[in-house]
């Protein structure tokens, strides 16, 4: 069980307000992404659920019992640091089997829950080794192997991939992903990469200064962005804006068309532009294209496959008006 | 440009210093090495020429030769001892944020700059006077006689004064180390369910070690040497007669040259050996 409940809470560092009151609950068993650019307040909401930090107002509920002033260690949470904070002076074993000897289990359970937790995560290989010996993801798995042996009812990760490489990245992903499928336990994950809130999430919490901009699931916030600034946060590349006349044709103060929907020509177009940079990638072409009409501005376009354009020629886009996405003066969406 | 010339040019720059360091350690080395060999009193006939190992045979063999190496063991061990025990929850404390965080903390290092005379004769007379010490005047406020402090408590209170000099010493060093220490850690700790004092003892604890280690290194090869604070307060008197102070007491006062060079072997043989083995430790710490 693992079902999460904040009811108007409510955080200030003295006078600094970081999170005005919010209210939010996670479903047993969802994967939630918070997703925010950084300094948003995604960690802080995370460490006030976790404990570690204590609300200045409001209710944190789990499982229905009001968990907002009991200690971190007794809310059966677990929780995987950006830094995984593993302990350098113990060895991998030692690490995973902390939470267990704090909690004084037997022996025998404590090898066997650790033995476990490194069959799942392919620890086995080097248990007896220290922290320092390991590599970046071997670090990280690690750290989730402690957050799992105290099978907690849910687990919270702070940006656990930022220290790892790209290609590492992806697998741990995946890894993180399957694990979720195969436990079944509540998660929520912050993150600043809307890549990995788009690819994991059941769920996404869109914040911004400490306040949720939208709640939905990936596809749901990328088709009916509430706001312009979720529009611009959820996709990538990022979504091309217009204002005045252009958005005027559509009855709106801005529209918003994603890069992905636009159609590009060498010979007819509604925008005529020139191409500034392209970035060929095989599976997919990005062209920034000034505009004509208006050329220090920048249109961001993706093509599936190659296409080929260089720096200086000219191209026409044609939006496909199905996907254009109309904002009001307060950048809220229209329709 | 690392070449063969620059390398040789580098050598040259360094040979004064190094010349200088050779002379000033090695002069005093042989001279000590050349007189223990010898019978030499200055106010008894001058230099009597070569004795052989008499001196080394004497000078271990003289009542006085143990109990100052067990009074030399106690005195380091309960300066190590205070000033790490008392330097690590001094560290503690001075890591909470507070206000006035730089003034307190330097004026935790301020003993640790005052020469070692001055603070042992500002102990003997400020705090440790039976009858006009602080001490004294606290012991009658509750009715109770006062201490003399440097006959009847000789050895502690030796230890109090040089505890009292090198804390700061062991605060600075534990606090840096301190600081260094991952805030994250901490807080993962406090998940996995480690009450405050576990946190101490698993994470805080042997993020330490190595600062420790370097404490207690630094802190006895200097407190091996300790001579002043004794000089001042007990001159050697009520069991406080350290092996540098039965070495002195044998050159100066009974000028007897040739016995306290053979001491200063010893001297130099013994720290060598603490030396070795603390090097040892430090190095496996470091190899972690």
């Amino acid at each position: 069980m693992g079902r999460i409940t904040l009811d108007k809470v409510q955080k200030a560092f003295g006078e600094v307000e970081v999170i005005p009151p919010l209210d939010l609950t996670i479903e047993d068993g969802e994967f939630v992404v918070f997703v925010g650019p950084s300094g948003c307040g995604k960690s802080t909401l995370l460490r006030l659920i976790a404990g570690l930090e204590d609300v200045t107002g409001g209710q944190i509920r789990i499982d229905g019992n009001d968990a907002t002033s009991v200690p971190p260690a007794k809310r059966g949470l677990a929780m995987v640091f950006q830094s995984y904070a593993l302990y350098p002076h113990m060895s991998v074993r030692k690490n995973i089997a902390f939470p267990l000897r704090m909690a004084k289990m037997e022996q025998a359970e404590q090898d066997r829950r650790v033995q476990a937790a490194a069959d799942v995560l392919n620890l086995s290989d080097y248990i007896d080794r220290r922290p320092g010996q390991l590599s970046g993801g071997q670090r990280q798995r690690v750290a989730i192997g402690r957050a799992i042996v105290r099978e907690p009812s849910a687990f919270l990760f702070d940006e656990p991939l930022s220290n790892l490489d790209a290609a590492l990245r992806h697998g741990m992903r995946l890894e993180i992903s399957e694990l979720h499928k195969r436990l079944d336990t509540t998660m929520i994950y912050v993150t600043h990469d809307q890549v990995e809130a788009m690819t994991m999430a059941d769920k996404i919490v869109v914040l911004q200064a400490g306040v949720i901009e939208q709640v939905g699931s990936p596809l749901e916030l990328y088709k009916t962005p509430r706001n312009l600034f979720v529009a611009g946060f959820i996709g990538s590349p990022k979504m091309n804006f217009f204002h005045g006349a252009e958005a005027a044709k559509h009855d709106a103060h801005t529209i918003g068309i994603r890069p992905e929907h636009l159609t590009v020509s060498t010979t007819e177009g509604t925008w005529k532009g020139t191409v500034g940079v392209a970035e060929h990638l095989g599976s997919d072409t990005f062209m920034h294209i000034h505009p004509e009409a208006n050329p220090s501005e920048t249109i961001t376009v993706r093509v599936g496959g190659e296409f080929s354009a260089t720096h200086g020629d000219t191209v026409f886009l044609t939006p496909a008006d199905d996907n254009i996405h109309r904002f009001d003066a307060d950048g809220m969406r229209m329709g | 440009m690392a070449t063969q010339h620059s390398r040789s040019a580098a050598r040259i720059m360094m040979a004064p210093a190094v010349f200088l360091l050779l002379v000033w350690m090695l002069v005093p080395l042989s001279m000590t090495l050349w007189f223990s060999v010898r019978s030499y009193l200055p106010l008894r006939g001058g230099d009597q020429g070569f004795v052989g190992l008499e001196n080394f045979t004497r000078f271990v063999t003289s009542s006085a030769f143990w109990p100052a190496i067990l009074t030399t063991l106690i005195i380091v061990g309960g300066v190590l001892l205070i000033s790490i025990v008392f330097g690590i929850l001094l560290a503690m404390l001075l890591d909470q944020p507070m206000w006035g965080q730089g003034v307190v903390r330097i004026l935790v290092i301020a003993p640790f700059f005052v020469m070692p005379t001055v603070s042992a004769l500002v102990w003997k007379n400020m705090f440790m006077d039976p009858v006009n010490g602080l001490f004294a005047h606290l012991w009658r406020f509750f009715g109770a006689d006062p201490i003399v402090w440097l006959s009847d408590a000789s050895v502690f209170s030796i230890i109090m004064i040089v505890s009292w000099q090198w804390l700061p010493f062991a605060t600075l060093i534990l606090l840096t180390a301190i600081q260094s220490l991952d805030s994250e850690q901490l807080e993962a700790a406090e998940m996995d369910g480690a009450n405050p004092l576990a946190r101490f003892a698993f994470i805080t604890l042997p993020h330490l070690s190595r600062a420790i280690t370097i404490v207690i290194l630094i802190q006895t090869i200097f407190l091996l040497a300790v001579f002043a604070e004794i000089f001042v307060t007990t001159g050697g008197a009520f069991g406080t007669r350290t092996l540098t102070y039965l070495i002195y007491q044998r050159v100066l006062e009974s000028q007897n040259v040739g016995l306290g060079s053979a001491g200063g072997v010893y001297a130099i043989i013994l720290a060598n050996i603490v030396a070795i083995f603390l090097m040892r430790i430090v190095g496996k710490n470091l190899d972690r």
